[in-house]
This record gives C-alpha cells, structure tokens and sequence, in this order.
C-alpha cells in the first residue's frame, strides 16, 4: 500500500518538476462539505474535500471522505484518494489513482481509480469513479450551485455509490447501491472562504446491501440534519 | 520631492538649451523600485511603486532627447520597468526572458535610449503581477514642433484597479476556480424576473442555451472586488485638478489598469479627442469614450462655470467606479453619477454572429426575438436601435467601414463590436461615443502601402480553466512568430473568445484598420471585442525580438503572449540578436 503511494508520489513530482515545461503550478484546498450530521441516534463529524496542487496540463489532488460517529468515536468511513488528473476534453479531465479506505471498524481496502471529472451542460458539476479492487465499485456524484443571490447558494447534490461484486465484511452487496442526496444552503461570509452552511442528508441503502446494513444492526435510511462550513483557500 | 524638483528644474533648463541650440539633449533620471503601501480607502495592502509611491512619477521627457534612466531594484524580487508605447531599441524595452534578463534584487540598471516621439505613453514592471500591484508611471513626451491644438494646462488621468488581493493570489483563486471573483451572476431572482418578462418557456430556453455552453454573460470582468483609482486616489480621496473658468485642459487619459476597461466621462462638458496611444488624431468631440486596458487618450476640455466638474470613469462591467474632480478650488466635489445597469453579453458576442451573419434575416421588431440555433438573446436595448434600415451582410468588421450610417437608427452602434452585443457602448446623456472607427491619424508615420503577408491569430482560451491562449497555443507551448525586417505585415485577429482582448505588440506600432487608409490610426493596444475580427497591419521595421500580448494581467499570465522575432535588419541593428533562440 505504502508503497504504492510513494510510487504514485514519486512519479508526479517526477512530472511537476520536469524542467521541459515551464509550467506554472498553481494549489488550492476545497471543502465541499465540513459539517456536522445530526441523524436519527447518529451524530458525526463528516466531510468532503480535496486539495490539490498541479498545472494546466496535470493535477494531482488529495481527497477525503470520512464520517467520524461520535457515540462511540471512531471513523464510520474514512477514504483518501490520491488522483493525477489530466484533461482530455474543454470541460472533462481523466482521473487515474489510488483509494484506501481505513475506518475504525471493518476491513481496510485499496483500490485503483479510473474516472472523469468535469462540468457537464448546465453547470452540472460530475465525477464519475471506477473503484478497481477484489471488490470493484463504481460511483457517480452531481453537484450543483445554484444561486439564490450572489452570496446564497443553494447546493443540491446526488451521490450513487454501486458495488459489483459482494462485499460482506463491509456490508455491501453487488448491485446493491448506496445513495446520498444533499441540499445545502450556503452564505459566502468571507469572501469565498468561509461560506456556513445548513442542510438536509439523507441516505440510503437498497438491495442486499441495505439487508447487510440492517443485519449489523443499522439503519439502512438515514436522514440527517447538517450544519457545517465549505472553504475554499 | 526633491528630486521632482530638481529633475523638473534639470528639463527646464535642458528644453532651453535645446531650444538655443537645437542639438539633441540628454537627460538623466532615476527610478527606484520599492515596497509601499496601498491605501484606497476601502483597503490598505503592501504593493509596489516607484521613488517610494505608486502611481510612480511621471516622467517628462522631450522629442529628440536621449535619455539615460537608472532604475535601482530594492524588492527582494527581481523585477523590470517596460516603457509602453515607446519606439526603442529592443534589448531597452523591459521585457525579462526577451529584451533582458531583468533587475535583480539591489541591482541598478541603467537604461540608454533616444525619445523619438511624442505623446502620452506609461511605463510598467514586465515581471510577474507587479504591475497590478502598484508597479507603473506615467510619460508625457514634449513634441519638438508645435502641436496642432492649444491649451492652458494639462493633467495626466491615470487609471488603474486596485486590488485587495495579490496578483499571485488572483490568478491562483481564477484558476482554482474562474468565477471565484464574479459577483454579478445571474440568480434565481433574475430568473423569476426573466420569466415574468418573457415567459417561463422563453427564460428557460435563455439560460439552457448559456448552460449548454457553459458560459456566463456576465462574464464581463473575470476580476470584480477592485477599488478604481485616478491618479492613485478613490472617489472618497477624490483627486483634484485645479481650472480657471474658460481655460482649455488637457486631460493625458491612461488606462494602467490590470483588467479593467473603463467607460469615461465628464458631465456637463464634451471632450474633444485629440490623441489616441500618443499619436495625434483628427479632433473628435465626444461625450464619453472607452478606454482599454493599457490605452492612452487626450482630450482637451474647456470648463467654463465656476463649479466642480467629475471625471467619472465607470468599469465597462459596471461594478465599480471612480470619480475625480476639475474643481475651481480645493476640496470641491463633483457629484458622483449611478452606476449604470450591467452589461450582459449577448449570442453575438459568443460569436454566434461572426461569419456571414445576415441581419435582414434576423427579425429585430420583436420583444425578444430568437437567434438560428432557438435560442433568445437578451441584453440587447431594442428602444435605441430600429434595424430597419435594409438587409446588410456583416462579414467581419472591415467590412462595414462602408456601411451607410444614416440609414440606421442605431444611438449604440459600433462597428468594431459584434452586431447586437451587449458590451456595445451608449453615452449616458445620449450624445457620443467615441468608437475606432472615428480615429483618423493626424500625420501617417508610414506611406500607406499594401501588407506583403497576413497573418492570422485566433484569440483563444477555455474560461471554465481560465486557460488563454493564442491559436489555442500558450505562451509556453508556443514558438516565436518570426517577422522579416522590411514587411508590412497585416495581423488578422479573430476574437474566438467572450473576452474583449486588449493585444499590445511591442518595438512597432500597430496601425489599426479603421478602412481609412492612409488615415489609419497609429496605436500601441488594439482591442478585440468578443465575436469580432479586427485588423492591425505592422511596418516591420525594429530588429530583434519583442512581446506581443492581451495586456489583461491574468490573460498575459496564463498564456495569451508571444515572443516576435524580428529577422535581418540593417548591419549593426540586428548584430545584437541572439543566434538561437528558445520559445
């Protein structure tokens, strides 16, 4: 695993420092989501966010997801992605990389990530991830701002989450796929830094993945309050 | 302080001696580049400026003088100062990577060149963003013969668009995200007000054919949140010119801005404009005029009442605005106008009407009409124009210079904007906007001539990566465009962008194709309104190797630059260029 990492690292530092281009790097931290989930007996800590630092030609992003439950604390979830993107269309970029999902309870998995990220028609904003493994997945995200002034955003999001093969000791079933939809209503408080937000997630599991949720003895729909910050530095 | 004076006293007595004994002068001045302090009022920040204050000095030369400029670097950055506009040698013009390589902290270069022209010009640091930062001067140049017009006393107007951000941090923010600093999008609200307006259907077929090509129309100023300033002072600290009723004022209008095009006028006088990027122009009466980034305009004026007069120079975007006053005693103020409603670009600025586009098969009677590809445009103001006039084909803009303009009733009609854009430019009191097509040289520098080849460049980019190049080439991918020595050469720019562009070539002038002929202007920038195609042809005749950019910072920035390689050239002249050389 870790040195899988090094691996990729070393490569894209290879890349970045390739004195045959004078390109120009430029960086940047985005939380799309940092809140506070407030469900039905569950409360945790979770976010979304990436940090990237790359060119026109190139970007490698670090990515996190993770769900910190605080009855008895521990990471629920907690994904890194480490991704080189490169773009291929005006508006869409390849992904390739890594995925290691390390949660407090349950198996720790790695995966190899090919996907697409971009703006789709309309300002929809996609990612689209193959999750290659023992245990491949794929993974489908929309998100879009929509702007009720020029300093509230209203920010709808979906999040299809779809397991091909079975997976008890993570409780996902093939084909069973997990959904997350998301409203969030943002004030940009300072500048496009710190805008807080407040919202609903709701979540919810089918198939035999939502049998092997419920069998752990969880709920398999979940619907949560948020409260919470995006930044973007 | 001092040193103004001295220097001032050094040109008065140097202009004299000139004049005695008509040999050419030689003046010695010194510039030092140094870390000062911002204060627009609505914020302070650490900048850059020259002798201790930005707007730098303004340097007066005269035609004929051969000046000697040390420039003393205390950054901790190298840096540079290019002289814009001036016609010089290429290894004096400033240009780290290809005139030279630059200041280097503590160093003090020294700059040789002979003034061969007159006019209003500007000069700038040509490295990284530390010209938004505060980095840049003004030149008056005397003329040695007397000047076509008359006046009583001058000002320079410099204009610029202070930012509460560094310019690293600028281009970092466009690039991580490109509307990060676009506070005019359009919203729910404006939707429910469109809808209203034009119906549910019309408003959504509107915004789907925006959103199908992911553009804005109020794509306008990719940079919003600056502070406008004249002469280094907002509309609170409102600088001041003082006039004596009846007297003729020149006004040296400098747009030094790093983004931002300005729309100006003084209410209450009209302008005669008698210069434009330095050169005379045939005299035009104006009651306002746009100004690109990196232009220059004079304009006489002659205030005749005992009361304050605004210069109000409002953003071509409308987000922001400054006012200076020509008041007849300190602390007067002009009163400040409202900004005007915002601008939205249209389809035609999208260059959905750029070629062969037939207006007599566009039904402009309508409410809202509907474009060939269904979708509606908006922004236009119907009440001012009346399309009536007949069926006219539009090709590309040098094609219109022969449009009868009395059979149109277009108060906003400029041929070098895109028929039915939504930047194309109205004076607020209704009177009249200076457009290029109303530029006529006083004196030709050249014999007009045909151009011995075309050269065509696309002005490209992608907004959504804030990626801007020429023929969908960057900067750095680029390779030289290398011209002979000699040629008059015929620069086609296709505007493939939403963007207006502000191109600059260095070391030559670019004589814009206004289908005058002879009576071309003669000019440094060019602007490029988006969905257009424009002319510039280029008398060849400076060895070595120049740049050639969109002078908006952040454009330059990320690619829309490239290096010209002048080729042969008299012997001596040339000796100096570099063998080979890298793109």
């Amino acid at each position: 695993m870790f040195t899988r990492y090094a691996a990729l690292s070393a490569f894209s530092v290879f890349i970045l420092a390739s004195p045959a281009s004078a390109e120009q790097l430029f960086w940047g931290i985005q939380a799309e989501q940092l809140e506070w989930r407030s469900g039905e007996g569950s409360e945790a800590l979770a976010w979304d966010a990436d940090a990237f630092v790359g060119t026109d030609e190139l970007k490698v992003v670090w990515r996190s997801e993770a769900e910190y439950a605080t009855g008895p604390s521990s990471f629920e979830t907690l994904e890194n992605q480490l991704r080189l993107q490169v773009p291929v269309s005006t508006f869409f970029d390849a992904v390739a990389g890594v995925r290691y999902d390390s949660p407090d309870e349950g198996p720790h998995r790695t995966y190899g990530v090919l996907g697409l990220h971009g703006l789709a028609k309309q300002w929809f904003e996609v990612d689209a991830d193959l999750y290659l493994s023992e245990y491949p997945s794929a993974r489908f995200e929309v998100e879009y701002e929509g702007l009720i002034t020029n300093h509230v955003t209203f920010t709808p999001s979906i999040e299809l989450d779809i397991p091909l093969v079975d997976d008890e000791a993570t409780s996902r079933g093939a084909f069973g796929p997990k959904l997350e939809i998301g409203g969030r209503l943002s004030y940009d408080l300072l500048d496009r830094a710190v805008a807080p937000y407040v919202g609903v997630h709701w979540e919810r599991t089918f198939g035999e993945s939502g049998r092997l949720v419920q069998a752990e003895g969880e709920d398999n729909d979940v619907v949560s309050l948020v409260v919470g910050f995006r930044v973007m530095f | 302080m001092t040193i103004g004076l001295l220097r001032r006293a050094f040109l008065l007595g140097a202009g004299l001696a000139a004049a005695l004994s008509g040999a050419a002068t030689a003046g010695e001045y010194s510039l030092t580049v140094d870390p000062v302090t911002v204060d627009t009022g609505a914020f302070t920040r650490t900048g850059i400026g020259y002798n201790g204050a930005t707007p730098g000095p303004v340097l007066r030369f005269q035609e004929g003088e051969d000046v000697t400029i040390k420039v003393t670097n205390n950054l901790s950055e190298p840096t540079s100062i290019h002289w814009h506009g001036l016609i010089l040698p290429f290894e004096q013009d400033g240009v780290p990577g290809i005139s030279y390589d630059g200041i280097a902290p503590g160093e003090t270069f020294t700059y040789r060149f002979p003034i061969t022209q007159s006019g209003t010009y500007w000069f700038h640091s040509h490295s990284g963003f530390q010209e938004p930062d505060g980095a840049y001067g003004a030149i008056v140049i005397e003329p040695k013969k007397r000047e076509p017009f008359r006046y009583d006393r001058e000002y320079v107007i410099q204009l610029t668009d202070a930012h509460p951000h560094s310019g690293d941090r600028i281009m970092r923010n466009l690039k991580m995200m490109p509307d990060y600093y676009n506070r005019q999008q359009r919203t729910l609200f404006d939707f429910l007000k469109d809808s209203k307006e034009m119906g549910l259907d019309a408003a959504l077929s509107e915004r789907g054919a925006w959103g199908d090509m992911r553009m804005m129309p109020t794509d306008i100023e990719d940079l919003q949140g600056f502070t406008p300033l004249i002469n280094g002072k907002s509309s609170a600290q409102n600088w001041t010119g003082l006039f004596t009723p009846g007297e003729r004022v020149r006004l040296r209008f400098i747009n030094s801005s790093a983004m931002t095009y300005f729309d100006i006028r003084i209410p209450g006088l009209k302008m005669t404009v008698v210069q434009a990027d330095g050169n005379n122009v045939l005299p035009v009466p104006v009651d306002e005029f746009r100004i690109a980034v990196a232009e220059t305009y004079d304009v006489l004026i002659q205030p005749k009442e005992d009361k304050p007069y605004a210069i109000f120079a409002e953003s071509m975007g409308r987000t922001s605005s400054v006012r200076g006053t020509l008041a007849t005693a300190e602390g007067m103020k002009g009163d400040i106008p409202d900004l005007r409603k915002p601008p939205l670009l249209t389809m035609a600025d999208m260059g959905m009407a750029h070629e062969g586009m037939d207006h007599g098969s566009m039904n402009m009677s309508g409410d809202t009409h509907t474009m060939p590809d269904g979708s509606t445009m908006k922004g236009m103001d119907h009440s001012t124009m009346n399309m009536s006039g007949g069926t006219h084909k539009m090709p590309d803009g040098s094609t219109m210079k022969g449009m009868d303009h009395s059979t149109m009733n277009m108060g906003s009609s400029d041929p070098f904007y895109a028929p039915g854009s939504g930047l194309m430019p109205a004076a607020a009191n209704g009177g009249k906007f200076l457009s290029y097509n109303d530029l006529r040289t006083q004196k030709p520098l050249y014999p007009h001539r045909e151009a011995t080849r075309e050269i065509e460049l696309r002005l490209t980019g992608n907004m959504e990566r804030y990626m801007w190049s020429i023929n969908g080439i960057k900067y750095a991918d680029a390779e030289p465009i290398r011209l002979q020595y000699g040629e008059r050469v015929r620069f086609k720019f296709v505007n493939e962008t939403m963007m207006t562009h502000p191109m600059h070539l260095h070391g030559m002038w670019s004589i814009l194709d206004t289908g005058k002929g002879k009576w071309n202007p003669v000019k440094h920038v060019v602007s490029v309104a988006p969905g257009t195609t424009l002319f510039m042809e280029t008398e060849v005749d400076a060895p070595g190797q120049w740049a050639f950019h969109c002078h908006l910072s952040y454009h330059a920035d990320s690619g829309m630059f490239r290096k010209v390689i002048v080729e042969g050239g008299p012997e001596g002249k040339a000796a100096a260029l570099p063998v080979k050389t890298e793109g």
